[in-house]
């Protein structure tokens, strides 16, 4: 027995001596990580380390944490109704919003890859713009707005498709339809852009290929050519598309109000946001936090195997 | 004319790529009309409210368009601005010397780090990498109380070094380079390096020319996220604060002010849509001239 212990041991020393050799030889690598590195860690890593740390503890910001276990997770689960509309609305957003606004983002990037130089800027301006300013979304508090002032009541009583005007941002049966609205509205962000940028990049003579091997449409050539070539934006753009719309929570406390009527449109960030700014219990938010971190650790996990399947 | 516009289209037609249909690209273009009004609707709502007189805000029924445009919102804005204690071209200063400073350091760091997790193989590089993707995915808000801990120790609580040096390291800002350089083919770096290149200079020469629109993609993140910082947790001092912190506490003066609110929209926009066409233009410019080879 002990002998085999001390073979694993030399060879893990060997593995260490490999490794630390190798490491050595990188310095350069470390040297050029090294700024980025630091700062990620003091302002990144050890805050969301400290939060997981908070959600086995009591704390209300103003007296020091006390630890309490698996407390804040057992509430959530069996004492917190809220809680569970919160999910059932964080996962039909993300459900419908996530994959709708990722296909979207990629296609009008695409078609808009076609036009003409001055046209593809402004067209990529139009779609970008509900993203510059972070605030425009509140116009859609005045077109949805609840009485006849609102555009769409106004619109629609003008044609006679209701007789009085329909609050739709605070009656329960709208919200959510109107919250998916503006959310696919805004979800050309980041990862568009970015598939703006990486079309761009693609090399010309890869397509002039494809017309000598006999690529009949665009279609073929979308899934043999571009999208092989946009496999590292495509999983840039995945990863934005989760944290946008499983973070959805400025939306819904603006438009619907905070809280809003029966709790109907709220989502797991607002309700975090809830108990961190204004219960001051940061204990149950980082508690939030976290299962929502992990239900989105996997679910990229997924993406990732589905974004391999591309091209082949 | 008429013969130019002939030459014109004909021109275009040549340029037409040999395997498209023609049906599929008038769809394409009705598509991207309808759509397109879609997505500009709320935005020439904000501008038409920008330069509407107050009567016309209120006006029943609502009317879309602006009747009689005023600069009246804007006067009234800039005579608020003159009125306030600290003098506002301070909170303009503020914004842009964070905003500037913020960004530089963002792309330099993010792109050096970038570099070596994407063209090399060393011992953590993955699992750092992975570590940065995975932050990504947790919610920021439950974050900020740690953070103000971690700036109190610091002492930079109400410097700028709160707002700038935090921005340098942003996840998205890392994974996006790395994304986009791992594009590069090792070949040409290992060609420089036969050459006699070091890092450093391989850095400098070859890669950053060659991810120009993934980082003039990144300064637009950047920009706008700065830009739009309200910064109120970290900064307490009135002359360190930031213009969309001040332009906010103007229009809480309620319904006379909500001119002056959508003027403040438009206002703030001015930056982050002048760098956003810059940066843009230049993305759309540089790949069509220059191709990159394997």
């Amino acid at each position: 027995m002990s002998s085999v212990m001390a073979k694993y041991m030399t060879i893990q020393k060997r593995k260490f001596k490999h490794g630390w050799k190798v490491a050595k030889q990188s310095r350069i690598c470390y040297l050029f990580l090294l700024p980025y590195a630091l700062l990620f860690t003091l302002f990144t890593v050890a805050p969301v380390c400290m939060s997981i740390y908070y959600s086995f503890t009591y704390y209300n910001v103003l007296e020091p944490a006390r630890f309490i276990g698996l407390t804040n997770y057992i509430n959530l689960i069996l004492a917190d109704d809220v809680f569970l509309i919160s999910v059932k609305n964080t996962f039909l957003l993300a459900a419908i919003t996530g994959p709708i606004g990722y296909i979207m983002s990629f296609l009008f990037a695409w078609f808009i890859n076609e036009l003409p130089r001055l046209l593809r800027a402004i067209m990529v301006l139009i779609f970008y713009a509900p993203t510059i300013s972070g605030q425009v979304y509140m116009v859609w508090a005045l077109l949805f707005s609840g009485d006849s002032y609102g555009y769409v009541n106004a619109w629609l009583m003008q044609f006679g498709i209701i007789d009085e005007p329909v609050l739709w941002l605070t009656d329960v049966k709208y919200m959510m339809g109107v919250i998916i609205i503006v959310v696919l509205w805004m979800s050309l962000g980041n990862g568009f852009l970015s598939f703006v940028a990486g079309l761009q990049g693609i090399d010309e003579s890869q397509f002039e290929a494809g017309y000598v091997d006999g690529i009949k449409n665009r279609w073929q050539e979308l899934w043999y050519i571009t999208l092989p070539n946009m496999k590292p934006m495509l999983l840039f753009g995945a990863v934005m598309a989760i944290t946008q719309s499983f973070g959805v929570a400025d939306v819904t406390m603006v438009l619907c109000g905070f809280p809003s009527t029966d709790y109907a449109a709220e989502t797991v960030v607002s309700h975090l946001i809830d108990y961190g700014q204004y219960r001051f219990d940061m204990g149950y938010a980082s508690a939030i936090a976290t299962v929502l971190f992990v239900v989105m650790i996997l679910c990229n996990k997924a993406v990732h195997a589905l974004l391999r399947k591309v091209g082949t | 004319m008429k013969k130019n516009m002939k030459k014109n289209r004909r021109k275009l037609l040549r340029k037409r790529k040999p395997n498209r249909s023609i049906g599929g690209d008038i769809g394409i273009y009705i598509l991207l009309i309808l759509f397109g009004a879609f997505f500009a609707l709320p935005l020439v709502y904000s501008i038409c409210t920008a330069f509407k007189p107050l009567d016309e805000i209120y006006i029943f029924p609502p009317k879309f368009y602006v009747k009689n445009p005023t600069m009246d919102n804007f006067a009234d804005l800039f005579n608020i601005m003159g009125q306030s204690f600290v003098p506002f071209s301070r909170y303009i200063f503020n914004s842009v010397f964070m905003t500037a400073a913020g960004t530089f350091g963002n792309v330099i760091f993010c792109s050096m780090g970038a570099y070596v997790l994407s063209k090399y193989n060393f011992p953590g590089g993955k699992a750092f990498f992975a570590m940065v993707q995975t932050a990504l995915m947790f919610s920021v808000y439950v974050t900020q109380i740690p953070n103000y801990l971690i700036m109190t120790k610091l002492g930079w609580i109400d410097t700028y070094l709160s707002i700038i040096i935090p921005a340098f390291a942003t996840p998205m800002g890392l994974f996006l380079m790395k994304q986009f350089m791992e594009g590069i083919p090792d070949a040409l770096i290992e060609a420089a390096k036969i050459d006699g290149a070091k890092e450093g200079r391989i850095f400098v020469r070859i890669v950053m020319p060659m991810v120009k629109p993934a980082w003039l993609t990144l300064i637009i993140f950047s920009v706008i996220a700065i830009w739009n910082n309200r910064a109120a947790t970290f900064i307490y001092s009135e002359e360190l604060k930031t213009l969309p912190y001040a332009l906010q506490q103007l229009i809480l003066g309620g319904v006379s002010r909500a001119g002056v609110g959508a003027a403040v929209t438009l206002f703030m926009m001015i930056v982050p849509i002048a760098i956003f066409l810059m940066c843009e233009g230049n993305v759309i410019e540089t790949m069509a001239s220059s191709g990159i080879k394997d």
